[in-house]
């Protein structure tokens, strides 16, 4: 998993709540196999005005001009600013690496669906969770100010504002080892073989019609 | 001390390990795979030179990308026209027989949508961890089973773990307590509970269902009901086990053989919530006052009665929420203060994992018997959920209810739910669909969806328009009934 301890990136804020995995990448994309390749498709539906589809050049379709992102004050954005319950729907892995693929290292919102905050953590995505105050505040600032950037630390869990403001944000410590480590958590859970094999084989005893091979 | 929820027993029986940092390793006892969020997952364990912990946990099936007519299906993968689907199948075909997982593939008669299939071959049982790399695996839940979607990279980790590594949820008891109106059912009740507490109302928590509502349900019902706790937020619903759900259970494929069923039931028996479990929320609703539900916006939370109309952003919430549904009348082409009944539709799908089982199609065909679906519906298409629901469902006599009244009957997959196979809406058409999310293109680029029950979508397939379910005799068969001249 791709390592993250510190990260200065320009802010594109998206005003809209409920985003849901459907928006951030459609079906038709979930076709591939591969992991990588999402990015040109990251919010296809409101990105160009025509409807896209795989294996597609992306150079001559026509673009929203509307759409955040397609905005050339925001180009190059690393930094995503959403509203609540980010990420809602569909369990697809395909929406973190499109925004991954995208150039996004840091999303920040009120709220994230479940799912999604567990697949962007194992992809090397920072999620960062403020109450609607400071979300609505930084929107604001992002919106007033060409080129805001914010620098996010996760080691000190502090995203700095260039006002110089110090936001204090919270992460659970594995999460928070991991991505600093860009560790592999399947190496890690592996590490307990033993407890896995040692519970395996009490849960046999006691309930062994959960094992196919009982009969 | 308090008791224990029903979601706090299922997490102590697997816990193999907790953790310093707060996390805990899970033990998985079944694992679920389709097409589209394992392929790869396999190529990282071939690359990491992983093997998978434990075959007899998984079971596999192609259905998102799978064609639903019959002229395709009878060329099995070859007949997928699309290449980039075809190779998502294959690759599916090819990781199970590399790996050995035992798989159902496109022309096995047991083939069908996951969520479908796992449940009917008893796949699915009480007390068990179930996963799959899918959000609708909250559908198994409605065994007292522990079942959440889960990403491609836990997929990897399940294979190759046979564990997860998770937080504890918090416990939400969601209570239906009285009896549903004729013609009102378990699609209504979960789309009334989104309703209520909105998309995001159970993020973080594991929702059980109780109330007298919901152990009236058959297990079909309790499964449309668990399978939109993920519409909810919450990754995690569940039914309590009781006669219901044992005796689904009896003598299919994959449940206990007749050595262990005893013990095996007296263990499923007690996956209840102690009488004095403590849930940290709790919410109730009154069955008899729901009535049945249509959305008219794109989020399961945008949903009225049949009788409402629609409403008007200016009443909604904040500015965010405001904002929402403003953006939502416009992507879905309606007026403020339209009745919900003068929506016309263009097309009908009734199928997905939430409502293509055997009830389900049975409560379609009570309405569409004897009657014609309206010459302004373009499509009406049932979808049924698997092989074998579509094989007992034309040895009921169902398939020629549906096409005598004009719906054309196809093969199982998921269709139209996402439209990642061939079946999808046009831009700007209107759909009654028993599908679980009306998110914009969803369906189709620019399609616009209304979720609805099997027997609501019946209906207004007949009618051409939503139509009230309970007008029309729901639950007895149409003879001649004035409200199809009329509708
Ligand atoms: S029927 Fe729809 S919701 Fe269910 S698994 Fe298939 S695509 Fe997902």
């Amino acid at each position: 998993m791709r390592q993250f301890d510190r990260h200065q990136g320009l802010v594109a804020p998206m005003d809209r709540a409920n985003v849901d995995t459907d928006l951030i990448i459609p079906k038709q994309f979930l076709k591939s196999i591969k992991r990588t390749g999402f990015g040109p498709n990251l919010f296809d539906e409101l990105r160009y005005l025509d409807e896209g589809y795989p294996g597609q050049d992306v150079a001559n379709r026509p673009l929203n001009p509307d759409f955040v992102l397609n905005q050339s004050r925001y180009q190059g954005a690393s930094v995503l600013l959403a509203r609540r319950n980010f990420g809602c729907g569909s369990s697809r892995e395909h929406a973190p690496w499109a925004l991954e693929d995208f150039g996004f290292r840091v999303i920040i919102a009120p709220s994230f669906a479940d799912i999604f905050y567990n697949n962007a953590f194992k992809n090397g995505l920072l999620l960062i969770t403020f109450d609607e105050a400071t979300v609505d505040r930084l929107f604001q600032e992002a919106e007033a100010e060409e080129g805001y950037r914010l620098d996010v630390d996760l080691e000190s869990q502090q995203v700095i504002t260039p006002h110089g403001e110090t936001l204090t944000f919270e992460v659970d410590s594995f999460r928070k080892q991991c991505l600093l480590e860009g560790l592999d958590d399947i190496g890690l859970t592996l590490k307990d073989g033993d407890a896995i094999a040692d519970f395996e084989q009490r849960h046999r005893q006691a309930r062994p019609w959960l094992f196919r091979q009982a009969g | 001390m308090a008791g224990q929820t029903l979601y706090d027993k299922l997490w102590s029986r697997h816990l193999v390990k907790e953790r310093d940092d707060g996390t805990a390793l899970i033990y998985i006892d079944r694992h679920l795979l389709h097409e589209v969020t394992s392929p790869q997952a396999f190529e990282g364990l071939r690359l990491a030179g992983r093997k998978p912990w434990r075959l007899d946990t998984n079971l596999a099936t192609p259905d998102h990308n799978v064609p639903t007519t019959l002229k395709e299906r009878a060329e099995g993968n070859a007949g997928i026209v699309d290449p980039v689907s075809r190779i998502q199948v294959e690759t599916l075909d090819d990781n199970c027989t590399s790996f050995g997982i035992e798989e159902f593939r496109i022309n096995d008669a047991r083939q069908g949508i996951v969520h479908v299939v796992g449940p009917e071959q008893g796949a699915t049982q009480p007390g068990m961890t179930v996963v799959c790399g899918d959000s609708h695996t909250a559908t198994h839940g409605a065994f007292g089973a522990l079942a959440h979607g889960i990403g491609t990279s836990e997929v990897e980790h399940v294979l190759a773990t046979q564990c997860l590594i998770q937080h504890k949820m918090k416990n939400l008891q969601v209570r239906v307590e009285g009896e549903l109106g004729l013609g009102v059912t378990a699609k209504d009740i979960v789309l009334a509970v989104i309703g209520k507490i909105g998309t995001a109302g159970g993020t973080g928590y594991a929702i059980e269902f109780a109330g007298s509502a919901i152990r009236e349900l058959s297990m079909e019902g309790r499964m449309t009901i668990c399978n939109m706790a993920i519409e909810a937020g919450a990754r995690v619903g569940l039914v309590a086990v009781d006669d219901t759900t044992i005796e689904y259970l009896r003598r299919r494929p994959f449940a206990p053989s007749e050595k262990y069923l005893d013990a095996a039931v007296a263990d499923w028996r007690e996956l209840v919530s102690d009488a004095d479990a403590a849930f940290d929320k709790v919410v109730e609703l009154d069955a008899a006052a729901i009535e049945p539900q249509v959305t008219w916006g794109t989020s399961p939370e945008m949903v009225a009665g049949v009788g409402a109309q629609v409403p008007d952003p200016a009443a909604a919430g904040d500015e965010t929420v405001q904002q929402g549904v403003s953006r939502a009348l416009e992507y879905m082409g309606l007026q403020v203060g339209q009745q919900i009944t003068d929506i016309q539709l263009d097309k009908v799908f009734i199928g997905s994992c939430t409502n293509s089982r055997i009830e389900d199609l049975r409560e379609a065909s009570r309405v569409a018997k004897g009657r014609k679906v309206a010459d302004t519906i373009q499509l009406a298409m049932v979808v049924p959920g698997s092989g074998l629901v579509k094989r007992q469902a034309e040895e009921e006599g169902l398939d020629k209810i549906f096409l005598e009244a004009g719906f054309e009957w196809r093969e199982p997959g998921c269709s139209m739910c996402l439209a990642m196979n061939a079946d999808k809406l046009g831009t700007g058409e209107h759909c009654a669909s028993t599908s679980n999310r009306n998110f914009e293109g969803r369906q189709g680029y620019g399609g616009r969806t209304h979720l609805v029950s099997p027997a609501m979508a019946a209906a207004a397939a007949i009618a051409g328009h939503f139509v009230d379910v309970r007008d029309f005799g729901a639950g007895r068969a149409a003879n001649d009934d004035s409200q199809v001249q009329e509708a």
